[in-house]
């Protein structure tokens, strides 16, 4: 069997706001592979993200006991080094008063073997050319520059350049096109081909995760609810969540479209 | 960034506010060395083709006085303005960005100062200071109780940055505290201090013009404020007397600053403010 990557063994995240407590994440327990594609699907606040930032090290659980490799998360810098993050909203992610170039190259910043110059600068360029941007196009530009689709494909040449071991992807798909999605996709795929990276693909949309993930978690109120393979986990749901959510995929045939 | 100078210089609320407010510096800084003071004259005498603006109590020139008082006040307010903008925005963007005990512990220091009546605070600091009260003395105490307003609202800008994704991935991308409260929170909000900034010179200028009336102005050579020169008018009953040139002038010029730097944070705020532009 391979190497456990993360281990959540019942963990909660709570918060507070004003009297009332929140609970993001409730009493959920996972293992995730070396190498595997784990897909965490559920509808808004159900708390895919929460679980995404906790695995991440920007949140830490409440109750209950999280893993990286068989060790609680002590120091944020040192899980970094392997473990890297696409978020949500492309535009909001880069600093709009720095070149994009500039920033890619800043991301540099948490490895613990920092490469030279020279070399940043080389896999930088690796990194562009592996998302199809020509390192030329966007010399000198700033975030506000780019189109959406464009701003997610430097998220993505962003970890091309770091080469983390895991890479959380919190909805890389949702503000973009159908065409940059599908990009995306394939982009995602060449991380975990290419250098064998560990993928935990947050999303709403199970159609997608079915297509790419090796295993699916449904969360749903905090809850992970259904788990397995892809084609157990759509074939033989076990929640009734997971029969709303298949319900939710668009059908090309569907009468009323037709009309 | 040119576009956005473009839309301010065509704001007629900008370009009346910078040449007023450019006037007075200019006036401040070089007028002294162009001016030549006229002789000293009697006790005020009215104005005429040799006192321009009349002479004071002492028979000084009018003129020479409001060009050093006004490079007084600016430097008061200026460096009010330098100290309550830095505090305020150092003292905001922690609270903001770190949140928890922290940002209680600067908040409950803020809300104390902004309970506390900074004007009471500037007169009795200053009556307690009967000798050897110098501009700077002045200023710093000016600076040191207008700063909570500053800190209040940056700190709601900054903990509402703090949540965003680009700090998130300032963090993963192993940036410290400071970098990302400097880097990647500041130029956020550049613009909005940069206004408050304005504001504070503002109220830094009113304030010492308020202090230095009721007598608990900068004293000594050279120390001639805008204030001191009402506060002298004042003393030597120049108003009951009809000595209109002991108080008019310089307060008009007090007026005609504050009125500048208001309209340069208007049109700023105009401009900066996505919802307000026109």
């Amino acid at each position: 069997m391979s190497d456990i990557i993360f281990s959540a063994q019942n963990i909660s995240k709570f918060f507070t706001q004003g009297k009332k407590t929140v609970r993001a994440v409730d009493d959920v327990s996972f293992d995730i592979a070396d190498g595997e594609i784990v897909s965490i699907v559920g509808g808004s606040g159900c708390g895919k993200s929460v679980l995404a930032k906790i695995m991440l090290g920007l949140y830490h659980q409440d109750k209950g006991v999280f893993l990286y490799k068989g060790k609680p998360i002590t120091n944020t810098r040192e899980h970094w080094n392997e473990v890297q993050s696409v978020f949500q909203d492309p535009f909001g992610c880069f600093n709009q008063f720095f070149s994009i170039r500039a920033q890619l190259k800043d991301a540099f910043g948490i490895l613990k073997n920092k490469p030279s110059k020279q070399e940043i600068e080389q896999r930088v360029d690796e990194a562009l050319l592996a998302v199809n941007v020509k390192p030329s196009d966007i010399e000198g530009k700033y975030p506000f520059e780019l189109s959406g689709g464009q701003m997610q494909r430097m998220l993505l040449a962003r970890i091309f350049a770091l080469k983390p071991k895991v890479l959380i992807a919190d909805e890389p798909t949702s503000m973009v096109d159908a065409c940059v999605r599908a990009n995306i996709l394939d982009y995602l795929m060449k991380l975990k081909v290419d250098l064998g990276m560990t993928i935990v693909f947050v999303t709403h949309d199970i159609g997608l995760a079915y297509y790419v993930s090796d295993r699916i978690f449904i969360m749903h109120e905090a809850k992970v609810v259904d788990q397995g393979k892809p084609e157990d986990v759509t074939q033989h749901p076990k929640s009734q969540q997971t029969v709303r959510l298949l319900e939710d995929i668009p059908d090309i045939n569907r009468e009323w479209i037709k009309k | 960034m040119f576009k956005l100078l473009k839309n301010l210089i065509k704001d007629p609320m900008f370009v009346i506010g910078v040449v007023l407010f450019f006037g007075t510096i200019v006036a401040a800084l070089i007028g002294p060395y162009i001016y030549t003071a006229a002789e000293e004259g009697l006790s005020y005498e009215s104005p005429s083709s040799s006192y321009w603006l009349g002479t004071d109590n002492l028979g000084q020139d009018y003129v020479a006085l409001l060009l050093q008082g006004l490079r007084n006040s600016l430097y008061v307010g200026f460096m009010a303005g330098i100290i309550a903008t830095t505090v305020g925005t150092l003292v905001g963007l922690f609270g903001g960005f770190k949140g928890g005990i922290i940002d209680d512990i600067l908040n409950m220091f803020t809300n104390l100062f902004i309970v506390i009546p900074s004007f009471v605070v500037l007169v009795l600091v200053s009556a307690s200071w009967p000798e050897g009260r110098s501009l700077t003395l002045i200023a710093v105490l000016i600076g040191l109780t207008t700063w909570p307003w500053t800190a209040r609202s940056v700190r709601a800008q900054a903990a509402s940055l703090r949540s965003r994704d680009h700090i998130s991935l300032a963090r993963i991308n192993g940036a410290t505290n400071l970098q990302i409260i400097f880097k990647h929170i500041l130029p956020y909000l550049a613009s909005y201090v940069f206004m408050v900034f304005i504001m504070q010179v503002a109220s830094g200028i009113l304030s010492e013009s308020a202090i230095s009336m009721i007598g608990l102005g900068p004293i000594g050579e050279g120390s001639t404020s805008l204030g001191v020169i009402l506060n002298t008018a004042k003393n030597n009953s120049a108003i009951t007397y009809g000595y209109w040139w002991g108080i008019f002038p310089a307060s008009i010029v007090i007026t005609m600053i504050v009125f500048a730097l208001y309209l340069l944070n208007n049109s700023m705020e105009g401009v900066f403010n996505p919802r307000l532009r026109k």
